[in-house]
């Protein structure tokens, strides 16, 4: 049984920090340039370091001859799989349903007899210079031999395929089970069926993938990385073969991560470079390397079969879901576990059955990417309902308002919704916010409007364990100090600390300075994934800073001679609420606590609800501490000439908890939904026969400025979350009803679907094309 | 070709460098320790190393270094610092323009030489000076608001 440890709202009166949308402290730095990531950084006698990569999807690699490139002037170091010591690393540890380890989950550092994708690692070069090192890659000798491959999951299951990942490619199975759907479907007066695939796609955040290592004084190898997560020290020393405290991973703020830089990336090849050489090594991923060989979103063929009644109501459900893991398995058993838990989404579905697979190809691996599976299976859930709909000739906003889960309804793995579920209040603000319909301004323009509701999970899956730790102490000025792992990548992890702090102390923002995503120096503090760092270190640092505040209040309360729940702390001052003449400079307090020994400092650990891993025959069992609830609603125009659609407006409405900061919470609801765009609409990363055809920014496009639409941006409070305050997470949650409230709005307005990701003009040509066939 | 001594203006700055005919003007920048300057793609499709060069935005990466010799060049650091930051970087602070911040030196430098250009720039014109330059975090939104409000903070001072 979960227990949802909340700490104690009620010693915090009125709220002064919390709530407003107050500047980042880490904003000057960014916009003066005087932010420094990853790849800024430079040390004396620097190496650089190159990869060299697998021309060939599937191959046996039968040589490598390197002494070319040894002899090459610069050339310091080249490195392959025979100079490795571990030269494995783990991925990933699976839990799945159908057996306890399905496939093997460690990828070899530097491939050695075969390379199972193209861009895989083969050596790495250390050089002088860059430039050096980019040469000497390709005086590297490598013979290849062909290898039968296979590119599709429905291929790759198939007996007598090639064998990518042993014993049979399937990386993943789950199977969920909730009452009988068979036999419901039976009951049901109408019987929808719809396929919804999705594509591959590219983290693209601006800051490729860096870092520089070095081995210090001490013998401990040491990283300063982008990473998201700097807890890959223990992964790092066990591919490495090293104790796990002589490798310190320092993180650097992170220039966009959206999960692609939650794999370990550049880590053990400067690691291993560094090792060799004993000189510090940098690395940085030019753009075509990060396009091919980091990380993709997991393209997935969902097929749903749903029994409804003639009044709207769902009765049974199937889903089948079918998930490309690449070369290599990473997150694909958690990524699809996501998928599978929300394939009917946030509706009360109670004969359920859903059987998700993950399957090995010799495509470029797929692993988290912000959405992590839920995403894609939003994808599928929201056009279905759609299309449910459309069966019955009901208005799709009240199909879902006939089948919104409410709270206190279960999951179809059982979990129950134990907050708010404010569905229904999200849909109809979105909608509302789209304003009056908009008359197309030409015959062959086309208006449509379309909406996706969703649940997302926030922080980790429960039987992972997961703690996070911060430590806040007062100076003897006043001044504040945060230390707590959290990798900040961009969505303002360090600051929402501080806001907290500030509250909780009563002291202004800029008076509080966070160290953050250093393995050995801050307290360890968790990844920065699965949308958890502001519920997770933002607990454990309310934690700390309630204990700081404890101590220092009840010697306040002997001072200002009041009762210890008189005591209030604001604008570095401590005064009894109901007179605030009576008062004292917290500089004051902070000596007298320091005179007598008192401490003005606390580590705090938060605890994420633990539970036991699912039942295995049935995936039944808790898997999340809670869930985010929202919607997006958007307005779009197609032409039906061209096939291009353009969106018009987008109004997206998400029930927060509470917003600690709404210009933040607003900053990654706007994000979010622009990604989402990009994937409704242009974004995917084309693999053809193993081999990536969009290995530039020129090819792969991401949305800019000018694909923006008019945007609202509705934030709700239910105050029911499990972060402080009552918050919950947002950081997923943003970009996960988007693509699928454009493919609803796209078929609102051309009356028919594209089932495939992205919707281009092509494929929306086709589907127009279809219709007019029809009716000619 | 070897190397030869470039004469570099940076900031206000003067920079002697040796440097091949090949180098580009972003590894010359960043190699004199000018990190504010991005490299996000280094093909010219991203927008990150952007640079005022006599005041116009270019891709670092697409300029030869040779071909910068005696020009003006402003990085995002030349147009103000903590103390005194430039309007526009006040404005990105205060209304959250910047989230990883990854491609914000480059986003202020377009912004500033479309200003520069169009002191009133409409919505239109801001999503065109801007649609060179990628953002994958904030979708934009609070990057036009914290122009348009830089906009009416630089016409206010004008003003006097």
């Amino acid at each position: 049984m979960i227990r949802l440890d909340q700490p104690n709202l009620a010693n915090l009166p009125e709220l002064r920090h919390i709530g407003k949308p107050l500047p980042r402290i880490d904003a000057m730095g960014k916009v003066t340039g005087a932010t420094k990531y990853a790849g800024d950084y430079v040390m004396p006698n620097m190496l650089h370091a190159k990869v060299l990569r697998s021309k060939y999807p599937s191959a046996k690699i039968l040589r490598i001859d390197v002494s070319k490139a040894r002899g090459f002037p610069g050339i310091v170091a080249v490195l392959t799989a025979d100079d490795l010591p571990g030269a494995r690393v783990t991925t990933d540890i699976p839990g799945v349903t159908d057996t306890a380890k399905r496939a093997g989950t460690d990828a070899p550092i530097l491939a050695k007899d075969r390379v199972r994708f193209m861009g895989e690692a083969i050596a790495i070069v250390a050089a002088e210079e860059l430039a050096i090192a980019e040469r000497a890659s390709d005086l590297i000798e490598v013979d290849y031999e062909p290898y039968p491959a296979v590119f599709t999951p429905a291929e790759a299951m198939q007996p007598g395929a090639p064998i990518v990942t042993e014993p049979d490619n399937i990386v993943a199975r789950w199977r969920i089970v909730k009452g009988d759907a068979d036999a419901a479907m039976k009951n049901a007066d109408v019987i929808v069926e719809g396929t919804y695939k999705t594509q591959f796609i590219d983290h693209a955040y601006l800051e490729p993938e860096a870092g520089i290592a070095w081995v210090d004084e001490n013998g401990v190898l040491t990283i300063r990385v982008s990473t998201q997560v700097v807890e890959h020290f223990r992964s790092i020393a066990a591919a490495l073969q090293l104790p796990q405290n002589k490798v310190h991973v320092m993180g650097a703020l992170v220039g966009g991560g959206f999960g692609g830089k939650e794999d370990i990336t550049v880590e053990l090849f400067i690691g291993l470079a560094a090792l060799k050489t004993r000189r510090p090594v940098k690395m940085i991923y030019t753009r075509e390397e990060s396009l091919l060989a980091h990380c993709k979103r997991h393209p997935f063929t969902i097929t749903h079969k749903t029994g409804v009644t003639r009044s709207g109501r769902i009765v049974a459900a199937q889903v089948n879901m079918l998930a490309d893991s690449g070369a290599y398995v990473y997150l694909s058993p958690y990524v699809l576990l996501y998928a599978a838990s929300s394939a009917v989404g946030p509706y009360r579905v109670n004969n359920v059955t859903v059987n998700a697979c993950a399957v090995a190809t010799n495509n470029t691996f797929t692993s988290a990417f912000r959405g992590f599976g839920a995403a894609q299976a939003c994808v599928a859930y929201e056009q279905q309902m759609d299309e449910i709909a459309r069966e019955l000739d009901m208005d799709p906003r009240q199909v879902r308002r006939i089948n919104y889960a409410q709270a206190g309804d279960t999951t179809p793995n059982g979990q129950a919704f134990r907050g708010a579920v404010w569905l229904e209040e999200c849909a109809q603000r979105a909608w509302d916010a789209l304003g009056e319909e908009t008359k197309a301004n030409a015959p062959h323009m086309k208006i449509g409007r379309g909406l996706a509701s969703y649940m997302q999970s926030y922080g980790r899956i429960t039987w992972f364990h997961d703690t996070s730790q911060a430590w806040v102490g007062l100076e003897m000025d006043g001044s504040i100090v945060i230390r707590c792992g959290v990798p900040d990548i961009g969505g303002g992890q360090m600051n929402t600390l501080a806001q907290i702090t500030a509250e909780v102390l009563g002291v202004p923002m800029e008076r509080i300075t966070v160290y953050g995503t250093d393995s050995a120096l801050t307290p360890l503090a968790g990844t920065t994934t699965a949308t958890r760092q502001m519920y997770m270190s933002g607990n454990a640092t309310y934690q700390a800073a309630l204990a700081v505040r404890k101590t220092l209040a009840e010697r306040a309360s002997q001072h200002l001679e009041c009762e210890l729940d008189e005591i209030d702390f604001a604008d570095n001052t401590v005064f009894v609420k109901n007179d605030a003449s009576q008062n004292m400079p917290l500089t004051q307090l902070i000596a007298i606590c320091a005179a007598e020994g008192l401490p003005r400092a606390n580590l705090s650990l938060f605890k994420a609800p633990f539970t036991d891993k699912l039942d295995p025959d049935n995936a039944q069992g808790d898997i999340w501490p809670d869930y985010t609830f929202g919607a997006q609603a958007v307005k779009v125009a197609v032409d039906t000439e061209t096939g291009e659609v353009r969106v018009l407006k987008s109004a997206a409405c998400h029930d927060v908890g509470r917003a600690l900061n709404p210009a933040a919470v607003a900053g990654q609801i706007e994000g979010g939904a622009a990604q989402g765009l990009g994937y409704a609409l242009m974004e995917d990363v084309q693999i053809v026969n193993g081999v990536t055809l969009t290995p530039s920014f020129a090819e792969y496009l991401i949305p800019t400025a000018s694909d923006i639409p008019e945007t609202k941006t509705i934030i709700l409070e239910s105050g029911t979350g499990l972060g402080p305050f009552g918050a919950k997470g947002i950081g997923e949650p943003a970009l996960t009803p988007m693509a699928p409230a454009i493919a609803n709005a796209v078929a609102d307005a051309i009356g028919a679907r594209v089932t495939q990701l992205p919707l281009t003009p092509e494929r929306v040509l086709e589907a127009i094309d279809k219709i007019e066939t029809r009716f000619s | 070709m070897e190397p030869r001594l470039v004469t570099l203006k940076v900031n206000g700055r003067t920079h002697h460098a040796a440097l091949a005919p090949n180098t580009t003007l972003l590894h010359a920048l960043r190699d004199l320790g000018y990190t504010d300057v991005k490299s996000g793609c280094e093909k010219g499709d991203c927008g990150a190393c952007t640079v005022l060069v006599n005041n116009t935005p270019l891709n670092a990466c697409l300029m030869l270094a040779w071909l910068a010799e005696g020009q003006e060049i402003v990085t995002v650091a030349g147009l103000g610092n903590a103390e005194h930051p430039h309007p526009l970087q006040q404005a990105f602070v205060d209304f959250g323009a910047a989230q990883c911040g990854y491609c914000t030196p480059g986003m202020i430098l377009a912004a500033k030489a479309l200003l520069d250009e169009h002191p009133h720039p409409t919505d239109d014109e801001m999503r065109e000076a801007l649609s060179g330059n990628l953002c994958r975090c904030t979708g934009y939104v609070r990057i036009i608001e914290a122009i348009q409000n830089a906009a009416n903070e630089l016409d206010a001072e004008q003003r006097g």
